[in-house]
């Protein structure tokens, strides 16, 4: 019974983690209609950016410039290179190819900077725990389902309340009527990947926090296990995106706890497993769970 | 940025346009016409003469579809239009109620106007709710359906939700894009009374229409658009009286053509 309480308190730390990475993909998406293959890269540089900085500045200085400098490298992708001919809303899929130009781009020289080395990012949770009832659980997993619960809660409030959130969702239904209405395409697209990129860089500090052992070149490829969350979500609605990460978080860590009783499918079945709940998943809805006519852009 | 003084009474003023989608297909020869403050203008013409791309370059959602203002320039008081981003024709105060209604069908009908108002920036809260009583005393059956999914609206509630919207942004040129299109008949009635009214309240539209029957009744002039070009201008009761109009755009058959209606060919302006 420990076991599996233990497993559900690290699936639901795996899927806030995961929800702010697939709510990025999801408000790309949105925005854009473009499938962000450098948001592993993105979220890297955070990561990357925080370790090097922490040092000097103190982790929570760090991590601010590293969200910062994340969001602005997001937007100015999106600015200068995608948005470069205008809102051309007929070119998402080119678009799309050139997020995979700029992942190599990115991962590239962030990989040359890290090498084999393990930098860690200074998190003040460090490797502590408590007692949650029957269960012993790692701090930092503890506040990763805190601030992604927060931060998350935040991201809805601005959607719903905001101009630019109603501007999103405008765009997101009918780009010529939104602009009609004077809604300023280029100008709610950037801020659309700002965002993404800020809770990019955040989800890194969680993914190389305590139990993980920190952040490697690899730490970016984790993102690709957001990617079935959006999708599984619907690609185009944020709440879908929640319910597809706590399900693939959910899905990883109970696969992986209970490995030894899953011998049957092999070893590190867990890596595969997002996947394959997002091939099961879209074998019976093929818009995602929460997708309908809105997953399609036009 | 010359801004236009609220005390003047602009028009808006479409003077040798020409409009070319993809480099290559041209949708508008040298068309020049004026849309007088407080006036009703009508634009008529099949499908393919050029209505919708007109209202395109004004609202400046030209670039959307590919097109692009060869020659020729668009004015609304002392703004400049042509060339300009959507956000510059509804700062001028001209909005569009693009065809097809193109409500935002998952928002509410509440979120549906605010979107209305997003192209003014910040403005007071009693502006906003100005705007907001003008819209629900034209159309009470909005102010009953705030909370409801606009998609889940009927097609003439969906054109009120949209001619609503537009009215968020307090306009001085409405430009109306076939509302009457798929309509019952009583609908387009009540959207034609919807019409009056909002140009007795001194909002200019320009009333781009299949159903040239309702747009003559309702506009003080008309112009025919016909490939690309202006074919005919004049007083809309005139031009309603000529034999062209008759025949092509309200289904009659006989009639004299005795007008001061001026015809021009080629050069389009009238």
């Amino acid at each position: 019974m420990t076991t599996f309480l233990d497993n559900v308190f690290n699936g639901l730390a795996l899927g806030a983690v995961y929800a702010l990475v697939a709510l990025g993909f999801v408000i790309i998406f949105k925005a854009s209609g473009v499938m962000n293959f450098a948001h592993g890269s993105l979220l890297l540089l955070g990561g990357y950016l925080t370790a090097v900085l922490h040092d000097d500045l103190g982790f929570a200085a760090a991590l601010a410039v590293a969200v910062l400098v994340t969001a602005a490298v997001a937007g100015a992708v999106d600015r200068f290179l995608l948005q470069a001919g205008g809102p051309d809303p007929h070119t998402a899929h080119v678009q799309t190819i050139v997020t995979i130009g700029v992942d190599i781009l990115i991962l590239t020289d962030l990989s040359r900077r890290i090498g084999g080395d393990l930098l860690s990012l200074g998190d003040p949770w460090g490797d502590s725990v408590s007692g949650l009832g029957p269960v012993t659980v790692a701090d930092s997993r503890i506040a990763a389902i805190v601030v992604s619960t927060l931060v998350i809660a935040g991201v809805f409030a601005l959607f719903r309340y905001t101009s630019w959130g109603l501007s999103l969702r405008a765009s997101a239904e009918d780009v010529e009527a939104a602009s009609l209405m004077g809604v300023r395409l280029v100008r709610v697209r950037t801020l659309a990947w700002c965002l993404a990129g800020a809770l990019a860089a955040l989800a890194a500090v969680f993914l190389a926090a305590f139990p993980a052992p920190g952040l490697e070149r690899t730490t970016g490829q984790i993102a690709l296990k957001a990617f079935p969350a959006a999708i599984l979500g619907g690609m185009a609605s944020p709440p879908g995106a929640l319910a597809g990460s706590l399900l693939i978080g959910m899905t990883e860590a109970l696969v992986a706890g209970y490995q030894s009783d899953l011998h049957v499918l092999g070893e590190g079945f867990g890596d595969v497993a997002p996947y394959a709940v997002m091939v099961l998943v879209l074998l019976v809805r093929p818009t995602g769970l929460f997708g309908g006519k809105a997953a399609v852009r036009v | 940025m010359p801004e236009v003084p609220p005390d003047e009474e602009p028009a808006l003023r479409v003077e040798g346009l020409d409009v070319t989608y993809g480099r290559a297909l041209s949708a508008l020869r040298s068309v020049t016409l004026t849309v007088p403050h407080g006036t009703v203008v009508a634009l008529l013409g099949a499908n393919g003469a050029g209505k919708t791309t007109l209202l395109r370059a004004v609202s400046g959602t030209l670039r959307l579809h590919r097109g692009t203002i060869t020659a020729g320039r668009i004015r609304y008081g002392a703004t400049d239009l042509d060339g300009r981003d959507p956000v510059a024709a509804v700062r001028a105060g001209v909005v569009q109620v693009p065809e097809g209604r193109r409500v935002f069908a998952g928002l509410t009908v509440d979120e549906n106007l605010r979107t209305g108002g997003l192209g003014l920036g910040r403005r007071r809260p009693d502006q906003v709710a100005e705007a907001r009583d003008r819209v629900f005393t034209l159309f009470p059956r909005l102010a009953e359906r705030t909370r409801q999914t606009a998609g889940l609206l009927s097609g003439g509630e969906q054109q009120m939700l949209a001619i609503g919207r537009a009215l968020m942004a307090a306009p001085r040129l409405l430009l109306l894009d076939e509302p009457s299109l798929g309509l019952a008949p009583q609908m387009v009635h009540r959207i034609a009374e919807v019409i009056r009214e909002i140009n007795a309240q001194g909002t200019a539209v320009l009333l781009v229409e299949q159903n040239a029957g309702m747009a003559l009744s309702l506009a003080d002039t008309a112009h025919v658009l016909e490939v690309g070009e202006v074919r005919l201008s004049g007083p809309a009761d005139e031009l309603a009286r000529t034999d062209a109009v008759k025949r092509l755009y309200l289904g009659e058959t006989t009639g004299t053509a005795e007008s001061t209606v001026s015809r021009s060919e080629g050069q389009g302006a009238a």
